[in-house]
């Protein structure tokens, strides 16, 4: 059915003929059968991976194929979301061994984007957990792959943005978890010197992130919440919750009912906000018992939340530089805060040492905010771009919308290899997003319908 | 814990059907043809909500296999859910007597052979329930899909029958009338949203009709109100009509 389909960003919006599909026989007929398409999950990366004028949608093809209570062994197709896993898992005493901060991503997209969460230098990233795959290639055959069959077919599956194929079946293993609650710490940082200094004294932690106030500046630029986490013992839970302590949380969900006008995010309401957010917590540090859901999913509580940044939409800018980077880390907060491009949710993370083919991470400092899309907002993302490029870092295709070819090229290392395996499992090139078509990934042949995307801001 | 049987299991509609009542712990036994390909789901209702779903070959248009199909099940089933149906081509149906008679077959002939069948293993047990999914374009040939209205037509007026004569064996029937819904089926027509059911809408409904022991639901309660509007209008003005 043809209709207009976006990214959690709401930038850019494509009009698109998505299907879905519960039997594989009938997905690998379409596959087989059609000119160009490109595999889609939740439509829960930012930008425009995901986005063409033929999708293949995963959602419905969401079935548990089986789960080993004692091994933790987890087996699904591709479709399902985190949220149903967790659904299933956790009350037996499991839980996801990396999760990033929505759990409404299916599982083929927490692979093709190979996400990564707040436990990266101690878990890696989503894919290294995973055992197998089995990927629906453009010619409607099927190839199962892991680390160590079809490697090429694996490695290229992870982090490449769906370009190899449709994943359709996944296993992989759980993490053992004793309670549901997570034992979290937040401390307090009064500027950057010191968040950075708390990430080293607190790298033990297997959870740690910091949300960072992009705005303040002089004594205070950089300041932060580092929050820290571990999976709670049943012995650090008090008696209330030691009596059922691998618990779902309530859902308790409220719905953002409508587009704000952009006018309302602005410098001024932005900066009242982060005083405030940093403002409550009183203490230098604060430590409590809580469930795993504000911990990790603290927005999901509020559906549609990206209709906050208006109808135009947002954009996601994350970035990665190397350890030694810290002078570009700050040059560029400070670009951001010269400019106020200060947002809610600005978080600092550390990565540990990753080497993959064409994966995001890479050990050192990522920072992620969302900006509201608005005149003038390309350029200046575009001299933050040569910014992270001259300190060797790179930028995470899941949230991008808008970088230049030459800045993914001089970013990823491995592209040559990465894109010589995508020829040789999809030779004719039918896997295509206007992504990749952007990035000049593959090669465009037809003109996609954009409504908004040709806008210049 | 009661087993529900769900004969045609591979459609939107009965996928959302098993799920609703495996979730609240019935067990499941899933008929369909190429049952295999059900083995997915199958493994999903068992692991999701810990009960026993089973696979079994079923085949509507194969009368003379529906016997030994019913006498095969191991339980036999408390709820029997008759959900397929096959919409077809109106315009191909017109001059194709296999596609005419395939919609005759399936939404009708295939139904009551089946349900026949279940009717009187539940009287001679003297318990049961048996829902039947039907279709408001069985309240009014119109002439854009007349042969699938008149075979739902058909399997609604058999459905009140049966209902009648099995109540006064202890075994209720319910007759399930959705509208639009947005499936498979449908993909590709434009359906007025306001007026189109989602599958989970349907399965619900469907849960809830059978709890209260329902005679006849529709599945957007204003739908009842909108064939009563068509039935009403005369003949003399509906023949002019284009729907």
């Amino acid at each position: 059915m043809k209709k207009d389909i976006a990214n959690w960003g709401n930038y850019p919006v494509m009009e698109s003929d998505e299907q879905n599909f519960i039997m594989l026989d009938d997905m690998a007929r379409y596959v087989r059968n059609t000119e160009t398409f490109i595999p889609r999950g939740n439509g829960r990366c930012y930008g425009d991976a995901s986005l063409a004028g033929n999708t293949v949608c995963t959602v419905k093809f969401d079935k548990i194929l089986s789960f080993d209570a004692a091994t933790g062994v987890f087996e699904c197709q591709s479709g399902i979301t985190l949220d149903q896993v967790l659904e299933v898992v956790v009350p037996k005493g499991w839980f996801l061994p990396v999760t990033p901060g929505t759990k409404f991503i299916t599982i083929g997209g927490a692979i093709a984007s190979d996400v990564h969460g707040k436990n990266h230098h101690i878990d890696g990233c989503f894919s290294h957990h995973v055992e197998e795959m089995d990927i629906l290639l453009a010619d409607g055959n099927i190839i199962t792959c892991g680390p160590g069959l079809h490697t090429d077919l694996f490695e290229a599956t992870c982090g490449g943005m769906g370009l190899t194929g449709v994943i359709t079946r996944v296993r992989f293993r759980l993490k053992k978890i004793e309670t549901s609650y997570i034992r979290q710490k937040q401390v307090k940082a009064a500027n950057l010197e010191e968040v950075i200094r708390l990430f080293e004294k607190y790298k033990d932690y297997t959870y740690s992130v910091a949300w960072i106030d992009c705005l303040k500046k002089g004594k205070g630029f950089g300041r932060s919440i580092l929050i820290l986490g571990e999976h709670a013992n049943l012995s650090d839970l008090d008696a209330k919750q030691q009596s059922a302590p691998l618990q779902l949380p309530k859902k308790k969900q409220i719905t953002f009912p409508f587009n704000l006008p952009s006018w309302v995010l602005n410098r001024f309401t932005v900066k009242a906000f982060n005083f405030l957010y940093y403002g409550k917590n009183f203490k230098k540090e604060i430590n409590n018992t809580v469930s795993y859901e504000p911990f990790f999913y603290p927005l999901d509580a509020i559906l549609h939340w990206n209709r906050g940044y208006g109808r135009k939409g947002f954009i996601q800018y994350q970035f990665v530089v190397p350890m030694e980077a810290k002078q570009g880390l700050i040059e560029i907060l400070q670009r951001i805060s010269d400019k106020g491009l200060g947002s809610f949710l600005a978080v600092l993370k550390i990565f540990g040492s990753q080497d993959s083919l064409i994966g995001f991470p890479m050990e050192g400092y990522t920072l992620a905010l969302d900006i509201p899309v608005r005149k003038g907002l390309f350029e200046i993302l575009d001299e933050l771009d040569r910014i992270v490029l001259q300190y060797g870092g790179r930028l995470y295709m899941s949230k991008d919308a808008r970088m230049r070819p030459e800045v993914l090229k001089a970013g990823y290392q491995h592209l040559p290899q990465f894109l010589s395996i995508v020829k040789k499992y999809d030779p004719h090139g039918k896997i295509r997003s206007m992504q990749s078509d952007r990035l000049g990934l593959t090669s465009q042949v037809d003109t996609p319908v954009y409504t908004h995307a040709n806008t210049t801001y | 814990m009661p087993t529900v049987l769900i004969l045609g299991a591979s459609s939107d509609m009965a996928v959302a059907i098993a799920k609703k009542f495996a979730s609240e712990g019935f067990d499941i036994q899933l008929a369909a043809r190429n049952s295999s390909r059900l083995q997915p789901l199958q493994s999903d209702l068992s692991i999701r909500y810990n009960i026993t779903a089973t696979l079994h070959e079923f085949d509507a248009e194969k009368e003379e296999s529906h016997e030994v199909f019913f006498s095969s099940l191991q339980p036999g089933p408390d709820i029997t859910i008759c959900v397929f149906g096959y919409l077809g081509e109106q315009k191909k149906a017109e001059s194709d007597w296999k596609e005419c008679s395939r919609i005759i077959q399936v939404n009708y002939t295939g139904a009551v052979s089946i349900l026949n069948i279940v009717a009187n293993s539940y009287v001679d047990a003297g318990k049961g329930i048996i829902a039947g999914i039907s279709s408001v374009a069985g309240e009014r040939g119109r002439q854009s899909n007349y042969v699938y209205g008149s075979a739902k037509a058909g399997f609604t007026a058999y459905l009140s029958g049966l209902r009648n004569r099995l109540f006064h064996h202890k075994v209720h029937v319910l007759s399930v009338q959705p509208g639009f819904v947005y499936t498979r089926m449908t993909e590709g027509m434009p359906l007025p949203k306001p007026l189109t059911a989602k599958p989970e809408e349907v399965a619900t409904v469907v849960y809830k009709a059978i709890l209260k022991k329902k005679n006849v639901v529709y599945v957007k309660w204003f739908w009842r109100w909108i064939m009563l509007i068509i039935k009403s209008i005369p003949e003399f003005m509906f023949k002019k009509l284009k729907l």
